[in-house]
């Protein structure tokens, strides 16, 4: 066992553990955060969007020293078919102006500087040890149980920041074992391709980016989304989708990656680039409902691990640097006050429910249980409307009104009025 | 039982590439680590030190960033971690590199006896095994390489007696010490390192020794004092299918006769 008591433990050096570890050392409380990955961020997975405005509220200026990939100035939204594709863009060239809108990322690097930032205000990082359990002391947690030989370490607080498989939050019945429909599954690869080429496909100038997100044909039309995000020297590409989803439909991942890869508009983006690496990872998409337990004696949970995962805005690292910062303000006014039980950790939760997070969790906290019984909004719909200007587009002889007719009857054929009637009330509530 | 272990940090070569434009290592991003061969050295010399209640003293060479490799050394357990650092050191080939380190090494031992000096056998970026017999040669040292056992050290008598792995099979030597030890993979399996000294390494105040610190001859080190420079780094030419002789199936006396003169035409087979 160590003999020194420290101040907190973060277990996790993901992006919700180092924003809390950052907030108290800076404070200048005694924090050791554990990884259980080489590296920080040698485990960790996201797609590669990273805000900026979250992101500077912990590290002002950031993006002047960080690593990161390019700025987004244009974001896409592609409705794929088997061979088309309606794509919607928008570009502001506003985002392309200091300070910015949001960047692309490589988590790996991206998270390694970030834990920098964290050991350079004061905090310990402790790699390549993973937490077993808590130890508790009657109800109140005091410290944590590491794998290595004396790897009791105490502490006045523990932030749980482990990520979405909350192995230890489950163990300490914080919530129950996370079902496959709560989880999503998502596979990126990186492929690199030389800077001038990507800036000539995707129309960019220096360091500008652009983000694609792909729907419809992209998951066969089970809930999720693909992506392909700019790097400066590489494309992310990924693909994820429900786990119940993929077990129904007996799909891997992997396959529904090589899928989108080989479609035609997507392989032409790719054309002649190498893969450099190959990443999967889960994604809590629990929504609001499945937030566990925020804290108890001597805990909190932030990040992946408390569910904060918005993923209609495919934001979570985000919600996991904010959660990790107001755990570590909430510490840091429990030193203060001397007092690190659960009727002062609450006001954690209190923060969480007056910023963006809580607000934005519970904004959607139907919206996943509806389009997950719903899945005509990624299968037929993107079809349909795909289908529809193929026939209005083509031109063959066949009067206009004759073309429109035959649309409609084949959105008939699908669906009925009634039910698209529905639909996009239904739709409308959850996502209003 | 002092033994000091002379590391290197390297970059992660199962993660390295090669940039295809120009054709240089791309180190950009890419996570250092202790050089695998230097960590069996690090092991050895902690068992040392638990047998005859020693001590261990890390030392490396290289920039600023290096100290990573120290703290991580240290927290296995050593007690003491050196980094030679300076701007004066850079583009030192494995002949000046050897003379810096034993420069560093002299003022090791002049402060307090080292009985043992423990290399890797050779560092995964460069492969040239040149630095740990360079040491040795400047020290006037006992320099066993290729160790892959130690069977024994004696302290009264001050001799070891040391496995190398040959290439068909093993040799067993007994020499006096002080001696340099290069070592392979074989010589033991790396400890799992405790909680507490995994925390004293991460908080580990490095001793940073510069130019200024050793007695140095200027000629001898950095670039003007590397005889040899890299010229270039490319990966192997990517290999190029085989030949496939047809008709195996139809007829496969004749494709049997094309294989055979093709084979006797490049000598691979006799012609009889």
């Amino acid at each position: 066992m160590v003999e020194e008591k420290f101040d907190a433990i973060v277990i996790g050096a993901g992006p919700s553990g180092l924003a809390a570890g950052y907030t108290m050392a800076k404070a200048g409380m005694n924090v050791i955060i554990f990884e259980r990955g080489d590296y920080p961020g040698s485990k960790n997975v996201m797609g590669g969007v990273l805000y900026r405005d979250p992101t500077e509220e912990l590290i002002s200026g950031f993006w002047e020293e960080a690593p990161v990939e390019r700025y987004i100035i244009q974001q896409d939204i592609w409705v794929l078919d088997d061979d088309s594709v309606i794509t919607m863009g928008y570009q502001d060239n506003k985002f392309a102006k200091k300070p910015y809108n949001n960047f692309t990322v490589l988590r790996a690097k991206f998270d390694r500087w970030f834990a920098k930032k964290a050991e350079e205000a004061g905090a310990l990082l402790i790699t390549e040890t993973v937490v077993e359990d808590l130890i508790y002391d009657d109800k109140r947690v005091v410290g944590v149980q590491t794998g290595r030989k004396d790897g009791e370490v105490k502490a006045d607080v523990v932030i749980l920041a482990e990520g979405v498989n909350s192995l230890i939050g489950e163990q300490a019945g914080l919530h129950p074992k996370i079902p496959p429909e709560h989880l999503a599954v998502a596979v990126k690869e990186v492929i690199s391709l030389p800077r001038e080429t990507i800036e000539a496909r995707f129309n960019l100038n220096g360091d500008e980016g652009k983000t694609i997100e792909l729907v419809g044909k992209a998951t066969e039309g089970m809930m999720g989304t693909a992506f392909i995000y700019t790097n400066e020297k590489s494309l992310s590409v990924g693909v994820g989708a429900l786990l119940s989803d993929m077990v129904d439909a007996n799909m891997n991942p992997n396959d529904l990656l090589e899928e989108l890869k080989s479609h035609p508009t997507v392989a032409k983006l790719l054309q002649g680039g190498e893969t450099k690496e190959y990443l999967a990872h889960l994604i809590p998409e629990g929504g609001y409902h499945a937030i566990p337990e925020l804290y108890r004696d001597g805990l909190m949970v932030v990040g992946d691990a408390a569910m904060l995962v918005n993923g209609y805005h495919r934001e979570g690292s985000n919600l996991a640097m904010i959660s990790g910062k107001l755990a570590g303000e909430t510490a840091i006014e429990a030193k203060e006050a001397g007092d690190f039980s659960m009727d002062m950790l609450s006001s954690y939760k209190e923060k969480l429910d007056d910023s963006f997070i809580m607000k934005d969790m519970y904004k959607y906290k139907d919206a996943s249980a509806f389009f997950a019984t719903n899945p005509h909004f990624f299968e037929i719909y993107p079809k349909l409307a795909n289908e529809a200007l193929h026939e209005l587009l083509v031109v063959d002889g066949k009067p206009k009104r004759q073309k429109q007719r035959k649309i409609l009857e084949k959105v008939k054929d699908k669906r009925s009025y009634f039910g698209i009637a529905k639909d996009l009330f239904n739709a409308w509530r959850v996502m209003r | 039982m002092h033994s000091v272990v002379c590391v290197k940090q390297v970059p992660d070569t199962s993660e390295v590439g090669i940039d295809p434009e120009t054709n240089t290592i791309i180190r950009e991003g890419v996570p250092s680590i202790i050089n695998p061969y230097d960590l069996h050295g690090i092991e050895a010399a902690l068992h040392l030190k638990d047998e005859f209640d020693g001590k261990v003293t890390i030392l490396t060479m290289g920039p600023p960033q290096a100290e990573a490799a120290i703290k991580r050394a240290l927290s296995f357990g050593a007690d003491r971690g050196i980094l030679l650092s300076d701007r004066a050191f850079a583009g030192s080939d494995t002949l000046a590199t050897s003379y810096i380190i034993t420069q560093a090494l002299k003022r090791i031992i002049d402060e307090e006896r080292v009985d043992i000096i423990f290399c890797g056998k050779q560092a995964i970026d460069g492969d040239t095994a040149q630095v740990g017999p360079g040491i040795a040669a400047r020290l006037g040292w006992n320099q066993l390489t290729y160790v892959v056992g130690i069977n024994e050290v004696n302290i009264d008598n001050n001799e070891v007696r040391i496995s190398r792995k040959l290439e068909s099979g093993k040799e067993i030597i007994k020499a006096e010490l002080p001696a340099l030890l290069t070592v392979v993979k074989g010589l033991n399996e790396i400890r799992y390192a405790s909680l507490p000294d995994m925390i004293r390494g991460a908080r580990a105040e490095i001793e940073v020794w510069g130019e200024g610190d050793l007695e140095l001859d200027e000629s001898k080190i950095g670039l003007s004092g590397s005889p040899t420079q890299v010229g270039r780094i490319f990966p192997p030419p990517e290999r190029e299918g085989g030949e496939i002789i047809p008709g195996g199936k139809e007829d496969p006396k004749g494709a049997a006769r094309v294989l055979a003169e093709k084979l006797i035409g490049k000598e691979v087979i006799p012609n009889k």
